[in-house]
């Protein structure tokens, strides 16, 4: 037997496989930063930690650098799952009349690609509402530290129902990618072994959980008025 | 009708040949024993059709003993019907009720076409395997006991992949057709022993781009295949097999 095979590695299906799971995990990185930042608000303190964060984020060259890497793992995310999705309709050009996928496997991990979806549109409605305004279009002020005022945009945003019910809808959608996200990355690089597995998944579903229950609060506790 | 016997509606699919678009067709059976297997039920079904001058219901069946891997009917949604680690042939009518409807289709995959009725082709499979399901040279008789040390756990995994009979359940049940619990199994099974080891990087290589070339879909760890594989191949054969592929494309 001789190697006969020539396709490219990356146009592999194994070799996307491997893509989707090594941006996943790099997103979810970027969560746990976003999301410690971010917990800065509980401390109540009118936004000043908040907005020291912010600024950090907004002035460090390496977080700028990483900004642009983080766009560009997130695009070929969406792109690789796109490619991967549309192969895999055309795998099965005709439908059962009958699959009773519940009987062998969870929805969230057969709904991957409409959860993305809808992370995506809360993504775009999210990033209107502050990375624009922080970036692009300017903030309203400087907070008592002479910091620019994030904080206040978001006691602003959270005001209104809607917007915290678009939040709590992405941040939904997260919990459930990423319960099937965490541990299916480390299926696709290859690491399933029996003393680790199940640490592996116990991580993914509790990181999942309380992740999501963190982002969850701050609209929250901002609409219900507990954090000024 | 004797104690316990069964009166069925099926809904079956239809399909002339490779270009007809085929259809579900309603048919009635009755009188039917709890402990005939879901073959044998058909078998009567199609005694009754051939009675009446109708054309009898194609379906794939050989050993009848649940290890040819020849039967393949997605039957009320699931392959091999809806109990664990059993073909449809050991599938018996007891796992269903008096006045049950149900639903019998063939496997869905552009990899496996329809033949006719219920039986597809699945000699895509059988490409895969041809490009590296095997060993090469002879590697001579049965050794010694213990002449080649081989760990008790790898020889129980390769056992354990080896199982698999390639009926085609694991890409008839993933929501994208994929085949990657059944190349996997094939190769995890030389990968685990020093044997299979030697050729290792051309295996997964051509094993896997050929897999590719055959239009199943890709893998997104449902886990689906292992819950409804008749031999119970585990998952752990996809993280081989990625390993395995990954690996031969750093050495090559």
């Amino acid at each position: 037997m001789s190697t006969t095979s020539s396709t490219n590695f990356l146009q592999s299906s194994l070799g996307k496989k491997l893509i989707m799971s090594l941006t996943g995990l790099f997103l979810i990185s970027f969560l746990v930063i976003h999301c410690l930042l971010n917990s800065f608000i509980f401390f109540n303190d009118g936004g000043l930690l908040f907005n020291e964060g912010a600024k950090f984020m907004a002035e460090n060259p390496i977080i700028r650098i990483m900004e642009i890497v983080l766009f560009a793992g997130l695009i070929l995310h969406m792109i690789q799952a796109l490619i991967l999705t549309m192969q895999n309709n055309k795998a099965r050009p005709i439908k059962y009349a009958v699959q009773k996928g519940a009987a062998n496997s969870t929805w969230y991990s057969r709904s991957m690609g409409i959860l993305g979806s809808l992370l995506l549109i809360f993504l775009v409605v999210h990033l209107a509402n502050f990375w624009v305004k922080s970036r692009f279009t300017g903030l309203p002020g400087l907070d008592a530290n002479g910091n620019e005022n994030l904080y206040a945009v978001m006691l602003e945003e959270f005001k209104e129902p809607l917007i915290v019910i678009v939040y709590l809808l992405g941040v939904g959608s997260l919990a459930y990618h990423l319960m099937h996200g965490f541990q299916s990355a480390f299926q696709s690089l290859g690491w399933n072994h029996p003393k680790y597995t199940p640490c592996i998944k116990a991580i993914g579903l509790w990181f999942s959980i309380i992740i999501s229950v963190i982002f969850a609060a701050m609209p929250l506790s901002i609409f219900f008025g507990c954090i000024k | 009708m004797s104690q316990g016997n069964m009166n069925l509606t099926l809904k079956v699919w239809r399909q002339k040949n490779e270009k007809d678009t085929g259809k579900i067709v309603d048919y009635k059976v009755s009188d039917i024993s709890p402990d005939m297997s879901f073959l044998e039920m058909f078998d009567v079904l199609n005694e009754q059709l051939i009675s009446k001058g109708e054309e009898s219901i194609a379906f794939d069946h050989d050993c009848r003993e649940g290890i040819c891997g020849m039967c393949s009917m997605f039957i009320n949604g699931q392959p091999h019907g809806p109990n664990k680690g059993v073909t449809t042939c050991q599938l018996h009518m007891r796992s269903f009720k008096d006045g049950d409807t149900i639903v019998v289709e063939p496997w869905r995959a552009a990899a496996f076409p329809v033949i006719k009725d219920l039986t597809v082709d699945r000699s895509a499979f059988d490409r895969i395997i041809s490009k590296g399901g095997f060993i090469s040279v002879n590697t001579g008789n049965a050794q010694d006991a213990n002449n080649i040390p081989i760990p008790k756990t790898d020889a129980d995994a390769a056992f354990s992949a080896a199982a698999c009979i390639g009926c085609g359940a694991c890409v008839a049940t993933c929501k994208n057709s994929s085949a990657m619990l059944f190349v996997a199994a094939k190769i995890s099974q030389f990968a685990l022993l020093p044997q299979g080891q030697v050729e290792g990087i051309a295996r997964a290589k051509n094993m896997v781009a050929q897999m590719d070339a055959e239009g199943f879909g890709n893998c997104t760890n449902t886990g689906a295949c292992e819950v409804e594989c008749p031999k119970g191949i585990s998952l752990e054969n996809i993280a081989r097999m990625n390993r395995e592929f990954f690996m031969a494309n750093i050495m090559e």
